[in-house]
């Protein structure tokens, strides 16, 4: 039975936490993890396997645990936590899962940031050979940031006892931190994981700030906080990982790596077993036998190579350890736990007789893997180690460097001597000289003898329960089915088998499966290699990615002047790229119902048709396009004639791009001899800019011109429909508003009070209208002023909703949605816009093409439904006839915008249709849930189509 | 996440510029001149080189400036950026080491 020890392990005993696990109450102490005060329980079952429901216990101490996935259930509901990092505190509630956690399905309180930090080098790990590296770095002056994924610096340190300079290593340790502390530029970040290796110098690291103090962490602080560290160089110092031996039920909790054992004793002084097998390939395993029998449990060692190591073994002699050469583990005893162990002869690869031994703990150790996870996310290409049976970092680069166990340096003297040997080489590159070397002396080790290659224990058998990765419940079974299906490569292997897929990338398991492929296949592990490395590193929670972008922080959310209004009269508003607009006003009855969409649509449609409407239309992108050459450059980007325009007119303009397919629109406004006020879409503002941009400063910079947005500057106001005269005169009384002097497509300044105002004739819904432009910091104060004159004409504001529908009466299209990619200005019917005097513009030649010239093209018309009652869903693909031959069935073109009409009386809706504009009269069918409906083509302009209402 | 060096503001994060595709591609002096397949050759076709080529940038968030770079595709490294009009840097025969990352999938 595994037990606490008194006088070991770095833990507050004077304190005792609380906390329950699947149900029932424990305590321990700070300085425990979940993992380990369970394991001083005597709880050898955290969790249950994810597929087959087998009871699993912990196998490590530490992030490469595959097994001991838990759910912490208070304070904060949070799936897939590892218990084996987890921290204890007072109050935890966890349980044990078995593969999946469960998302809270409340919002998540704490809060989460993301901070820089800047380098000369960032170290990542502060274990032996990491805090030498760091130590060297900052004497030299760097700038130095050191990650630590532990609460306190040490590493592996902290789960042995070795002695530097003759004292406890760990007092080394705290020396060495007290010396960065007193580095101005140096930043240490304890509990702090490098999640992602990036390119130049980019490391991510993930600091969990409040974690570890349960409910008692601090409203105030952020929870976790994502680092963002951008370093000239940077020295991986993460370590390496013992990998265990595959053999049959190896799986059972009480079976864990031999250097976890010796962490629970030294760190958290627990005695994970007291009747011990250690099963061994390597000789790190006898400093765990000989460090738990001096605890007190009676241990033996089996050793699969044909002798043990000399020195080693004369130790065990000595501390009445027997150990047991050329012999192996075959199989696990015990079903819900360890319970004994079957022995065998193990010579010449082959597997002979044996026996049993009882156990209630079995370590094993199959050798190292060097922590590469993030030298292979950075680029580097890894080597196969033979000796170590395992991959180290291939060619070294530039910036990232590897030191430590990290690099198969697996002692304690070569760990340090190779952090040191790191740093020097970040400061000889970065032309800083190094200081004297100043290495702790670690005391003398036994050499190190080489370790056996043993994958799995090549016993007999289906290898249905001979586990690879624990947490996938992936066997030797599933290896050999993969490879039996022809699988030759380990990427393939993985996503076949999903071993190394889990929470754990696959640490303990991921060069065994290499190991097990080449050996099926009959070829050399350095062959297979191993599946590349991507980041995370370990998992990371969205919440902590998200940071403070999140709710009202998610996106910037843009408001027009005149948003206060309209949220006072009960607009409903929709997303227009960042923009709110109002979509329409519902109005309010007084028993409190609210008017339909549907209803309130008709009635301001109705209301501007037949009196007048105004709408706020500031989200339209404006550019001032000024300079002696304005004109010159709208000529090259517009399909129409610009620099003709007169100072006081406006003119329609389409631009394309040099496919001939339509970008944007919109109206271009002469201000004076050198400024062009060009409006744009709402959503095509950025993009028209950008556009303007880049013909200006790659192909025309000799142009003097300068493009600056307005679009917050000007507020714009459409006073529209036949009364709007009226009101725009009322409103602006020094302008004679009158059709003859005030001719459609010209503009007028004035003011009105002291403020300037632009008053121009221009219409989006064939109505007589007037666009009142005013600068944004009087726009509340101006619209105000003409709902308060309009209202002897009941002047009705109206949203975007309305806006589309008048608009597409009138077939005016809307680039982006009547348009794709493809569109040209004539398929639009906007060829009348398209200037045949400008010897070229961009698109001009495109328009040439045969493609473009092609009669069958979809062009843009109008669709009557037959049931004038039915609204055609947009995107409703068109067919020639009403029964579907069988598939492909040809497509004649689709929907684009569809809308009830007050002013028709009826439904209607605009539609690409190939060869459109020669069908007019015929009979197309819509595909409506699966049926064909009937729809007649028409003109894409439906209402005045001689534009009789456009003077009012 | 690369650094750009754009050429007047200096080392930037990548997040800040958008791309403009391959460079020095100027727009044709007389398109009118040009047959169908000329033209169709400068609005659709571009090389699509393994190494050095020549490529578009514009420093989106900060000057807004368009400039021209040297980078190695196979890599993603950028070996050079340089301002619109300057000559083409002559590639370095000896290009800096795969940055860091580049060959993350």
């Amino acid at each position: 039975m595994a037990e606490r020890v008194e006088g070991r392990g770095r833990l507050d005993r004077s304190r005792e936490l609380r906390f329950t696990f699947d149900g029932r109450e424990f305590t321990g102490h700070p300085g425990d993890t979940l993992a380990s005060a369970l394991l001083a329980a005597g709880e050898l079952t955290v969790a249950r396997s994810s597929a087959r429901g087998r009871p699993r216990g912990v196998l490590a101490a530490g992030a490469e645990e595959p097994n001991a996935l838990v759910q912490v259930e208070h304070p904060f509901p949070d799936p897939m936590q590892l218990a084996t990092t987890l921290e204890l505190f007072d109050g935890l509630v966890a349980r044990g899962l078995a593969g999946r956690g469960r998302l809270a399905d409340v919002p998540d309180p704490a809060r989460y940031d993301t901070r820089h930090a800047h380098a000369d080098v960032v170290v990542v790990g502060a274990g032996p050979a990491g805090l030498v590296a760091a130590l060297t770095a900052a004497r030299a002056g760097a700038r130095v940031v050191l990650v630590d994924e532990n609460p306190e610096p040490g590493g592996s340190l902290l789960g042995a006892d070795d002695v530097l300079d003759g004292r406890p290593a760990l007092d080394w340790v705290a020396a060495a931190r007290a010396e960065l502390a007193g580095h101005e530029d140096v930043l240490q970040l304890q509990r702090t994981t490098a999640v992602g290796s990036y390119d130049d110098g980019l490391v991510l690291a993930l600091e969990k700030r409040t974690d570890h103090l349960g409910a008692a962490a601090p409203r105030t602080l952020a929870r976790q906080r994502v680092w963002r560290i951008r370093a000239r160089h940077v020295v991986t110092a993460t370590g390496a990982y013992e990998r265990p031996v595959v053999f049959p039920d190896d799986d059972r909790p009480g079976i864990l790596l031999a250097s976890a054992a010796r962490t629970y004793l030294h760190r958290y002084g627990v005695l994970a077993g007291r009747d011990v097998v250690v099963f061994t390939c390597d000789d790190a395993a006898y400093a765990a036998a000989l460090d738990l029998a001096a605890a007190g449990a009676a241990v033996r060692v089996l050793d699969a190579r044909p002798a043990a190591p000399a020195a080693w073994a004369s130790r065990c002699t000595a501390a009445g350890v027997p150990v047991r050469a050329a012999a192996v583990v075959t199989a696990a005893l015990g079903d819900d736990r360890v319970r004994g162990v079957r022995v065998a002869d193990f010579a010449g690869g082959v597997v002979g007789t044996g026996g049993e031994v009882a156990c209630d703990l079995l370590l094993v150790s199959g050798g190292w893997n060097p922590a590469v996870q993030l030298f292979s996310q950075s680029g580097g290409s890894l080597r196969y180690d033979g000796d170590l049976g395992s991959f180290v970092p291939g060619a070294p680069l530039r910036t990232v460097h590897v030191a430590g166990a990290a690099r198969g340096e697996l002692t304690l003297a070569q760990a340090l001597r190779d952090g040191e040997r790191s740093a020097v080489d970040v400061l000889t590159a970065l032309g800083r000289p190094a200081p004297a070397s100043s290495l702790p002396d670690a005391a003398p080790a036994p050499e190190r003898s080489p370790g056996l290659l043993l994958w799995r224990v090549p016993v007999e058998g289906d290898g249905r329960d001979e586990f690879v990765d624990l947490q996938r419940d992936a066997t030797v079974a599933d290896v050999r089915r993969a490879v039996g299906a022809g699988l030759r490569s380990v990427e393939h292997v993985k996503r076949y088998t999903t071993i190394g897929t889990a929470h754990d990338q696959g640490r303990t398991s991921g060069v065994i499966t290499s190991g097990l492929v080449a050996e099926l296949l009959g070829r050399s592990v350095a062959e297979m290699g191993v599946t590349k490395h991507r980041p995370p590193t370990v998992p990371v929670a969205f919440a902590a990615l998200a940071g403070r972008n999140r709710g009202d922080l998610y996106d910037p959310v843009r408001r027009t002047a005149v948003h206060a209004w309209h949220e006072a009269h009960g607009a409903v508003f929709e997303d227009v790229g960042t923009w709110k607009r109002p979509r329409y006003y519902p109005r309010r009855s007084a028993d409190g119902s609210v008017e339909e969409m549907d209803a309130a649509v008709l009635r301001e449609c109705a209301a501007v048709r037949t009196g007048v409407g105004i709408m706020d239309g500031s989200t339209l992108g404006g550019i001032s396009v000024r300079g002696p050459d304005a004109g010159v450059l709208l000529d090259l980007l517009y399909t129409g004639v610009m620099s003709s325009l007169r100072v006081g007119s406006v003119r329609y303009g389409v631009m394309c791009g040099v496919d001939g397919t339509v970008l944007d629109d919109g109206t271009v406004l002469r201000l004076d001899e050198e400024e062009f006020l060009v409006s744009t879409t709402t959503g095509g503002a950025a993009k028209v800019l950008d556009w303007m941009e880049e013909w200006l400063q790659t192909e025309w910079p000799h142009l003097r011109v300068h493009l600056t947005s307005v679009t917050d500057q000007w507020a714009v106001f459409p006073v529209v429909g036949p009364l709007s005269r009226a009101v725009v005169g009322a409103f602006a009384p020094d302008v004679d508003v009158s059709a003859e002097a005030f001719g459609f497509m010209t503009w007028r300044a004035t003011e009105v009070g002291d403020v300037p105002v632009l008053l121009s004739r221009v219409s989006f819904s064939g109505e007589l209208a007037f666009e009142v432009m005013v600068d944004s910091r009087w726009a509340a104060a101006v619209w105000e002023r003409l709902v308060a004159i309009g209202e002897p004409h009941r002047i009705t504001p109206y949203g975007t909703e309305t806006m589309h529908v008048l608009r597409a009466e009138k077939g005016y299209p809307i680039i982006g949605q009547d348009t794709d990619g493809t569109v040209t200005p004539q398929d639009l019917g906007l060829g009348w816009a398209v200037s045949r005097k400008k010897a070229d513009f961009v698109g001009k030649r495109s328009f040439a093409r045969p493609a473009n010239l092609d009669p069958s093209r979809r062009q843009l018309v109008g669709l009557l439904p037959l049931d004038p009652d039915l609204r055609l869903p947009e995107g409703s693909q068109l067919v020639a006839a009403a029964e579907l031959p069988p598939p492909p069935v040809p497509m004649l073109g689709f929907v684009t915008s569809s809308y009830r009409s007050a002013a028709l009386g009826r439904t209607f809706a605009l539609a690409l249709v190939a060869g459109g504009r020669d069908r007019l009269g015929e009979e197309v069918f819509a595909v409506v849930d699966g049926r064909t409906v009937a729809a007649r083509i028409t003109s894409s302009v439906l209402l005045d189509p001689e534009g009789a209402r456009r003077d009012g | 996440m690369q650094l750009i060096e754009c050429p007047w503001c200096g080392p930037r994060e990548e997040v800040e510029f958008s791309y403009g595709g391959q460079a020095h591609v100027p727009y044709p002096a007389d398109p009118a001149a040009l047959g169908d397949e000329e033209w169709a050759h400068y609005v659709f076709f571009r090389d699509n080189t393994a190494g050095v080529w020549a490529e578009r940038w514009m420093h989106a968030t900060a000057c807004r400036r368009w400039f021209n770079a040297l980078r190695d595709t196979r890599t993603h490294a950028f070996l050079t950026t340089y301002r619109p009009g300057d000559p083409v840097p002559s590639p370095d025969p000896h290009p800096t080491p795969t940055p860091e990352g580049a060959a993350n999938g």
